[in-house]
């Protein structure tokens, strides 16, 4: 790797992460593409757009989040001292907002008074709900049925935010597949709406820009870590689905050397199982959702259904970033089951009294089997990327529990 | 010449117009395609495109989306598409045969392998809607290198740049995409095709082909009078749907007739 000496400079102009990331759409979405790609741009070096932008995550988001040092936690894990970014403390409890602004600001400039966006577990629904209210515009959420049926209180709180869910009957009727619908809805209402992608996934400019408006984290992270602790942590952990937390906290750390980075996917029933949702672990590169990238499919190319106790990582896919970060030895990944999670879920509730999301609870529990193998003066930060109130029904139910 | 550029060049001679049926291949069942794809020759198709199933069809609308979840469920795959052709080579060494399909099947048998495997069974062009110009010049080239046409969509709202970027890197005919949408949807704006298609033949210097959107006998003209070829799709996955697997291939046969009469009481001259 030439990182020590060239500063990380990805994507190209093309949008390529290495092999991967670019631009596999249909023709009739590359006007579209081309447009925000332009929009985009032109955004991002405007000084007018970034203030209104950090203006927003401070006053509406609630940002800079803190870094919490889990003390309780650490000293019963026994080992590294685990500290937390808390991204659930965000207005609507997730990192998935701070995108969910920058895109909503992006569409406005670009007039277009029409949003719409896919959800699996409906967090990223939620999120651009929440922000097509605060801006005044019409919004349209695409949710598998099975998602629908599986997360309720979502669905009406989309409701209640003025959006329009359309449940997805098609393939395996989740994620994947209200993706799939939502571009298909945006190549006939190319005019008037703006498609938010909720990862780092999808046709550039997407992956690019959703890191960018997720940077956010990793940056008010390194300012934060040396006034918390006097220096840059050892490790950065965050989970993987198509992996926006993690992208976001993992950016600014590129190029600062000696801290390593740790992606978590899930790993369902266990990777051997291939019950599991684990793509930079168990797949192999090909092309989906317009983007070159690590895929769960069988060997004929096609895209196979996965498992994961959090719909958040519920994806077969994984943003392309990651793939490059992975193949160039950047950063690492490692693989996290249903159980190992809804432990560090159960444990973060009772030595802290924070509720963790599930997804987040990935990354928890790698943290806390990584601490377990170091030193105590070892930092660990992790992206506590969510808060685990949407999960209390799939918690409830592994535990045999009924409301 | 390839065969697809030999069908046009005999058709314009003629003065007619080319009929580019689209079938999913392994729908309703792996072993109704065959005598679907020889029915569409006995209606008179010039060219067939047979689409390849993805688990995750984009661009498509619900008719082709329930097709390619219909032959994924009997089993349909990359390699048993390819062996379809050959059997249809068996009978038919004339009809132009297009793969239509995604990007991944074709990665994950690996391009060398496809290219090979694909001209062997007698593939004669491949269009691989999720590789725009921009992502699949090695591909194009690779495709030409085993004798096949590599076909490109282009749209309503194409720059002119890209549509010298598509007549550079593809050959055959290009596949107007007649509007912004997904496949099988309503809205068809004749006038606004007809306006589109003088500067993308000057563009691409090879015939045009426009799809999406045309559903019956009288648009499929109003199309041809305009275009090389007419491309209809979603109208006979309809047709398949309610026909029944026995049924079929006689029904398809009915409707393509229709079409190829309609096409050919365009006069010589327009166009």
């Amino acid at each position: 790797m030439q990182m020590a000496d060239a500063p990380y400079n990805l994507p190209d102009a093309q949008g390529h992460f290495g092999p991967y990331g670019g631009v596999f759409v249909a023709e009739t979405l590359i006007p579209a593409l081309d447009e925000l790609s332009r929009a985009y741009e032109a955004c991002r070096k405007d000084p007018e757009f970034l203030a209104e932008f950090a203006y927003e995550l401070k006053h509406y988001v609630g940002r800079p989040s803190p870094i919490y040092h889990a003390v309780r936690w650490s000293r019963e894990v026994g080992g590294a001292q685990i500290y937390l970014k808390r991204e659930d403390l965000n207005h609507t409890g997730a990192h998935k907002v701070n995108n969910c602004i920058g895109q909503a600001m992006l569409a406005r400039r670009m007039g277009k008074p029409r949003v719409i966006a896919e959800t699996g577990a409906g967090q990223h629904g939620v999120a651009t709900a929440t922000v097509a209210a605060r801006y005044g515009m019409e919004c349209v959420v695409y949710m598998g049925s099975e998602d629908v049926r599986r997360q309720a209180a979502n669905v009406y709180r989309m409701k209640l935010l003025g959006a329009r869910v359309v449940p997805v009957e098609s393939g395996s009727k989740t994620l994947k597949d209200a993706l799939n619908e939502a571009m298909r809805d945006w190549v006939t209402n190319i005019a008037d709406t703006f498609y938010i992608i909720g990862t780092v996934a999808g046709p550039h400019p997407y992956p690019a820009m959703v890191r960018d408006f997720q940077r956010v984290i990793g940056l008010e992270c390194i300012e934060q870590m040396p006034e918390l602790v006097g220096r840059q942590p050892d490790y950065v952990v965050a989970c993987v689905g198509g992996g926006s937390n993690a992208m976001g906290i993992f950016h600014p750390y590129i190029d600062v050397p000696d801290v390593r980075l740790i992606g978590v996917e899930a790993a369902g029933d266990g990777l051997d199982t291939g019950r599991h949702a684990a793509s930079l672990s168990a797949g192999k590169p090909g092309v989906l959702h317009g983007n070159r990238t690590y895929l769960l499919q069988n060997e004929d190319g096609q895209i196979i259904e996965t498992h994961s106790v959090s719909a958040g990582l519920d994806y077969p896919g994984v943003g392309p970033e990651h793939a490059w970060l992975k193949d160039s030895g950047r950063a690492e990944y490692v693989g996290v089951t249903d159980a190992e999670a809804l432990q560090a879920f159960h444990d973060l509730c009772r030595f802290e009294g924070i509720i963790p999301a599930l997804e987040s609870s990935h990354a928890l529990a790698h943290a806390a089997r990584l601490a377990k193998t170091l030193p105590q003066d070892k930092v660990i930060l992790v992206n506590l990327s969510g808060r685990g109130d949407k999960d209390m029904h799939t918690v409830a139910e592994k535990s045999g529990i009924q409301f | 010449m390839s065969k697809i550029q030999a069908r046009f060049s005999a058709l314009q001679q003629a003065g007619r117009r080319a009929l580019i049926p689209f079938i999913t291949a392994g729908d309703p069942s792996g072993d109704a395609t065959l005598p679907l794809m020889r029915a569409l020759v006995a209606g008179g198709a010039d060219i067939i495109e047979l689409g390849v199933p993805f688990s995750d069809p984009m661009a498509d609308g619900p008719t082709i989306q329930r097709a390619s979840e219909r032959a994924l469920a009997g089993g349909m795959s990359l390699r048993k598409v390819l062996e379809i052709v050959r059997a249809f080579r068996q009978g038919d060494t004339d009809t132009p045969v297009v793969l239509m399909g995604y990007a991944n099947p074709i990665e994950a048998m690996g391009v060398d392998r496809f290219a090979e495997a694909a001209a062997g069974a007698g593939v004669d062009g491949v269009l691989v809607v999720d590789y725009p110009p921009q992502e699949s010049e090695a591909f194009a080239n690779r495709l030409k290198a085993s004798g096949m046409d590599p076909i490109f969509l282009l749209a309503p709202t194409s720059s002119e740049a890209r549509m010298r970027d598509v007549g550079r890197f593809g050959s055959g005919y290009i596949y107007y995409v007649s509007l912004t949408g997904v496949t099988g949807a309503g809205h068809l704006d004749h006038g606004q095709v007809a306006a589109r298609i003088p500067a993308i033949r000057e563009a691409v210097g090879m015939p045009v082909g426009v799809g999406f959107g045309i559903r019956d006998a009288a648009s499929a003209r109003r199309i041809g009078e305009m275009a090389d070829a007419v491309v209809i799709g979603s109208r006979i996955i309809e047709e398949i749907e309610t026909a029944g697997e026995a049924e079929a291939p006689a029904r398809v046969e009915t409707f393509i007739r229709g079409i190829r009469e309609a096409l050919d009481t365009i006069p010589r001259e327009a166009a």
